[in-house]
This record gives C-alpha cells, structure tokens and sequence, in this order.
C-alpha cells in the first residue's frame, strides 16, 4: 500500500497493538502529527514537556510490560527526552522513542533544532537508529520494537528526518524480524543448571536474592513457587518489590544501602546466593569485599555482561529467569527443606532484634507513618510510582507490596521527576486502578507541569507529597558525613501547593493531621480528579537502617527506638 | 589476584558493516573507560560485514567485560579475544634525502620492508612485521633523523 513515511509510523504503531502514545509536537515531527489527527488505532496524550512524556511512556511500560512509546520533536525536544530514555535504559523497560530529525539534506549543517540524536543517545538507549530512506523505515519501526522487547530490554530510538516522513512508498510491515546480529539467550545452559541445583541442596545458609529482572520476565508466580517448594528466605532488592509479596513469610525485605536488618545480615551470612534477575548494585551490595563474603555464588541473568561485572560467580547462567526457574523447579521435588530451618530461625531471630520500625508521633505526621497507612487503606489495589529520595526509600520500606508492577519507581538512574509522569503513564494502561504517586517536596516540582495535562486528560494521579521542606536524602547525608551544613537543600521557600494544584485544574489538600490524611485521601478517591495532598511531615526525620556509602553492608546505622531496645536487653 | 594484572590484548571485532558501528564501539570504550592502543576497520569481502581489530589493555576481568559489552551492541556479529595469533603490523617512515640511503635499505630489509618511494628532498619506506618489532625498527631509524613516522595499527588473525 503507498503511504507518506508519516503514515508507515503510525500504522507501525497500530500493528504493535499500541494504544496510548504520549508525547509532543513540533517542526520535524509534524507530518507524523497531521496523521495522528487522521487516525483513530491509538490515543495520544499531550503531556506538558517531552521528558514527562518519556516517563509516560516508561509507566506505562512498566505497569504493564508491553512496549510504551513516546513521540517527541528534533533538537530540544530530542534533549529533554534523553533523561526520560536514560531512566528507561538503566532499569531496562521496553520503549521505543520516535523523533523528529531535520531534512536528511539539512543533517550535519547546524539547521534549525537539529541535534545528533543517536550520537547523544547511544550510551542511554538499548539501540538507536538514524532513518536514511523510506524503503528502510517500515523494517526499522519492526526492528525497533522487537529489540525494545526481547533480551534484555530497554528503550530503543527511532529518529526520523522529516523529508522521509512527507515522500511515499511502498508499505509492507513485515512479519517477522531478522538481525542475524542480535540473538538473545532464553534458555540457560542445562549442566550449568543442574549444578546450580545441586549447589541448592547441598548449602546450608542459602539466600534467594530476587531482582527487577524477574518482573521484567513476568516470571512472579514461578519464583514464588520455587521459594515456597525449597522454602529458601528471600530478600528483595528495590526492582523486585512485590514479586514475593509482603505476606510471604520467607520474606526477609529489602537489601543495601537501605534495607532492613534481617536483610543485610542474611546477605553476609549466606553461604549460597541465588541471584534471579539482579545485577549486584553498588546501592544493593555495599563493600564489595565484605558482600557475601561466605557465599558461592549463582547469577541467573539474561545479560551475560552482568554476570561476573563486579562479583566473582560461581554458577553462572545466561538465559530468561522464566526459563531457568522452570527448569530448576524440575529438579528440585526431592529438595529437603529442614536442612535450612536453622538458618530460617537465626534470621527470624535478626528480624525479631531489629525489625523495620520507626518511632511514631501525635504531634505530627511521620513520613513512615503514611506510607503504612496508604497500604492499610489500600494495599494491593493500588499502583504505587514515586519520585527519588527519602520517600522513594521509606516507601519501598514500608509499603506492603503485593504483587509485581505495583511498584514504580527510577531505581538505577534515580530520577527525580519520574513519579508523576510515570504515574499517568500508569494510570491509562489501568483505569481501574488508584495509583498513588508518593513524592516529595523537592521532587514533585521536577514535572509538576503534568497537573494540566493530568487536568485535561481527566487521568486521577493522587500525588501525596510527603512535605519536610527540604531536599531531604541530601540533607540526611548532609546531617550524617558534612557536619550539618545545609547546603542548597533548605527548601522553606514553597509554592503554595494547594493552590497550585487548583490553579491546574485539580485538586489540593493541605494535611498536617492523621485525621486530615484519611480525610483527604478518602476525598480523594471519591472526586476523582488529580490532585496534590501536601503532607506536613517531620524535618529532620532519617531513612534508616543505613549502610553508609562504601561501608560493608552488616555495618548499618539502625533506628534510634530499636537500638535503645536491644541496649535495655 | 592473578587475573588483575594489566595485560595487552587483541581483540578482532566482526560487525555489520553499516552507518556508524565504529562509532558505537569506540564510544562504547570511552564511555565505560576502557583503553584503545590501536584500532584498524575494513569491510570482509564478499560479504555486509566489517571486521575491526583493536588492541587494548586491561585485566582479565576488563577483558572479559569488554568483549561482553562489545557482544550487547546490536550490530556485532562475534567478539574474538585473540590467545593464537598471528599479529602484524605496518609503519610508514620518512627520511631526508641526504641520508646514508643503503644503511637505511639495509635496516628495512633486516625488518621485511624496503624503500617504496623516493622523492627530490625525501625517501620514504615501509615495513610490516610484529608490533615488537615495529616498536624496535622506529627505535632503530633515530640514527637516520626521520622525519615522519606512521603506524598503521595491528590485524591479527587466529592461528
């Protein structure tokens, strides 16, 4: 069938199954515009800066693990997409982003909003291409999707000259793809895997360390089988909230910088990692020396450059965690599961010395305490995206996480900024769904432009701004290692938030009582409409426990009320 | 430990020979701070594909990184860490006329190369050999005051 280049986009992107793209106009990408305007296979939502619409995207990806796309202009509009594929890129969620470019005539003449797009992006995204002739792009777009979705995947650019979009040709979307380059490995190697199995059963102090990857896989439920078949404890990492589920009780918590007690200890302790779908973080491991430094080691992760980057493995295998635990599930009937009892009880006795716990208040509203109380009232019906900081971190504490893709939030490039956009992103690929942006004061006003948007789109985000008045991660580092000088992080000067919220078209809480939390976001939920709940919250509170940076992950900084505890014992 | 030692190694990459692969292969170096002694690019004949040789340095892990990450980029086809090979080199080397010409001749066959142009103020030879032994030819010439030297960088293939 003839058609423009901008038509071959958008029949690409119906072809995809996609049905919500998110972006924002301009010169290069126009024609692909005006046939947007002619078409009804997807919807587009006009977010209010390209970034935010990248971040769209990416909740939308994540919230649902299909391919989310955003669509963005050359020159500025390209360069405020760049944090948005960064973000997606470092935690590995599928994209496809298309850009606008200048007339292939015009490419390297310094014109009009022209920037190299695929020379800045290529260290941010999975793959990128330059279109350079009609006849490619129809292979390109396939091309695109496919790597954004398989092997590891991440967000791919597709940037497009806009002569390519105004000439006609030949349409034919093929069927199927052909990089003889680009193989990626499911299936883990069989003998590896059977001696990994055996390393299982014959540790004694084994650990399940459970990464973003196994939600990436949709492989929750096989994981959840094989802790509950070995009845093997399992820490989390801040990826894989929710694969195991709060309730399990073979859940320790999350690992690292700020992870519980248990957790840590469980790491230095085990004489068995078994890594599905992690990447061993600086955040997550602490001094690498001192990170489970009694362990052998099984790494299962569908990107062999992960394996053996900053740990020496033991077992390594290359392939999808969906396939590699179906296989071990194979193996494992036999398992006896008392031989890790004692283990079980010397972490159940850690948990019982320091639990994730927090000292409470009347007088006025602990962060900690908002969170746990969100997940009273809502738990697993929510979907939950944060911004970076403290909230991020006392949210992946205390939330209790349910199920994989509840849990949204920019861990590997911590962008703050994400929440929000995310957060609608997430919003439209479930309608049903109340999703919760936690954020902070200092985040919220990274993408608060998407008030309108969310506004006129009618798409009900609660932000619950989690208010101290400062940018509150680096003042905590700030309190602990720079002797209490707050440099640049006093944020006391402040929008009225209520009223800017309104002034968007939404709706504003101003909450500085329990009472008025429960009130407001009961309120809420009933109106909804997006909105800002500005919670008053304590100044000085810290995200604790915590490994300082570069320190071995048993030696944490615990919460005041359980370190006093334990000297009274 | 053993494998932290920073070695020399060669490593030939086979790509598809399409619009900015190097790119993505030396910026793939930069980016995450690996080190390019040389680099050479030609297509393979017969065929859409390019083969790139770079000889760089590292420790073993660095090693093992470097041809992991090289593999992650879409078009790469393989990634040889050359252990078995046969390694060459080629330098260009520029001398003023004036010089002991058959002492120069001499050298450079002593290297496997010969004079391959000769001009009113200059003659200019060429050898190919091991990079060792280009390292000790230039060394050599210092004598005859050269006036340009240009190395072509290593191809290695697997024995």
């Amino acid at each position: 069938m003839q058609m423009s280049g901008a038509q071959m986009v958008c029949e690409a992107i119906i072809a995809e199954g996609v049905k919500t793209v998110f972006g924002y106009p301009g010169g290069a990408i126009m024609h692909v515009y005006d046939e947007i305007y002619k078409q009804n296979g997807f919807e587009h939502i006009l977010n209010r800066h390209e970034q935010a619409s990248v971040h769209a995207a990416d909740g939308y990806a994540r919230a649902t693990g299909e391919v989310g796309v955003a669509m963005v202009t050359s020159g500025p509009g390209f360069t405020n997409a760049v944090t948005g594929l960064a973000t997606a890129y470092m935690d590995s969620i599928p994209m496809v982003v298309i850009s606008g470019q200048v007339p292939l005539s015009l490419i390297g003449t310094d014109g009009f909003q022209e920037i190299d797009a695929v020379g800045i992006s290529r260290p941010c995204t999975k793959h990128n291409f330059l279109v350079r002739t009609l006849e490619e792009l129809p292979r390109v777009l396939k091309e695109a999707f496919y790597i954004a979705r398989t092997g590891r995947p991440g967000p791919v650019l597709v940037d497009v000259p806009k002569d390519i979009t105004v000439d006609i040709g030949e349409f034919v979307y093929p069927d199927s793809v052909n990089i003889p380059t680009y193989k990626p490995t499911y299936k883990g190697n069989r003998r590896q895997i059977e001696k990994a199995v055996e390393a299982i059963k014959s540790a004694k102090k084994p650990l399940l360390y459970l990464g973003g990857g196994i939600v990436l896989s949709n492989a929750s439920d096989l994981v959840r089988e094989f802790a509950l078949k070995t009845q093997i404890p399992a820490v989390e990492t801040l990826m894989a909230r929710g694969v195991l589920g709060a309730k399990n009780p073979l859940l320790l918590g999350m690992l690292g910088m700020h992870g519980n007690y248990s957790s840590n200890m469980a790491m230095s302790e085990t004489d068995l990692v078994i890594s599905f779908g992690a990447r061993f973080d600086d955040r997550v491991t602490g001094k690498l020396s001192e990170f489970a430094k009694y362990a052998d080691i099984i790494h299962v992760d569908i990107d062999a450059a992960n394996i053996g980057k900053l740990v020496d493995v033991d077992y390594p295998i290359v392939g999808d965690i969906t396939e590699v635990v179906t296989k071990m599930l194979e193996q494992i009937d036999d398992i006896d599961t008392d031989r890790y009892q004692a283990w079980r009880d010397i972490l159940g006795r850690y948990n019982e010395l320091h639990p994730q716990s927090y000292v409470d208040s009347d007088e006025v509203i602990k962060p900690q305490w908002a969170i746990e109380r969100l997940g009273e009232l809502l738990g697993e019906k929510a979907i939950i995206t944060s911004d970076v900081g403290q909230h991020q971190m006392w949210a992946a504490q205390h939330y209790p996480f349910d199920r994989p893709r509840q849990w949204i939030n920019s861990g590997g490039l911590g962008t703050m900024g994400f929440g929000f956009p995310a957060a609608l992103g997430a919003k439209r690929a479930h309608p049903e769904k109340t999703v919760i942006n936690i954020t902070g004061d200092g985040s919220i006003l990274m993408n608060m432009q998407e008030l309108v948007t969310a506004a006129e789109y009618k798409i009900p985000v609660i932000n619950v701004i989690l208010n101290n008045h400062f940018l509150g991660m680096v003042r905590q580092w700030q309190t602990f290692f720079y002797e209490k000088r707050y440099s640049e992080t006093d944020l006391s000067f402040q929008p009225n938030f209520k009223a800017l919220a309104e002034a968007c078209g939404g709706i504003g809480y101003d909450v500085s009582t329990k009472e008025e939390f429960d009130a407001a976001l009961k309120d809420a939920i009933e109106q909804d409409k997006v909105c800002f709940m500005n919670v008053q919250t304590n100044r000085f509170e810290d995200v604790l426990p915590m490994v300082p940076s570069g320190g071995a992950l048993f030696n944490m900084m615990l919460p005041q009320k359980v370190l006093s505890n334990t000297e009274a014992k | 430990m053993a494998n932290s030692k920073n070695e020399r190694h060669v490593i030939s990459v086979i790509v598809m020979n399409e619009s900015s692969v190097l790119a993505r292969v030396t910026s793939l170096f930069a980016g995450r701070g690996y080190n390019i002694e040389t680099l050479t690019v030609a297509p393979i004949p017969q065929s859409d594909m390019s083969h790139i040789t770079i000889a760089t340095n590292g420790s073993a892990k660095v090693m093992e990184q470097i041809t992991k990450q090289l593999h992650k980029l879409i078009p790469v086809y393989k990634v040889i860490e050359h252990e078995e090979m046969v390694e060459k080199e080629m330098v260009l080397v520029k001398f003023p006329i004036a010089e002991n010409l058959s002492d120069i001749s001499a050298l450079c066959s002593a290297y496997n190369g010969g004079i391959v142009n000769v001009g009113p103020e200059m003659v200019i030879t060429m050898v190919s050999d091991e990079p060792t032994r280009i390292k000790h030819f230039i060394e050599a010439t210092q004598r005859y005051n050269p006036s340009e030297v240009v190395r072509g960088g290593v191809v290695a293939i697997e024995r």
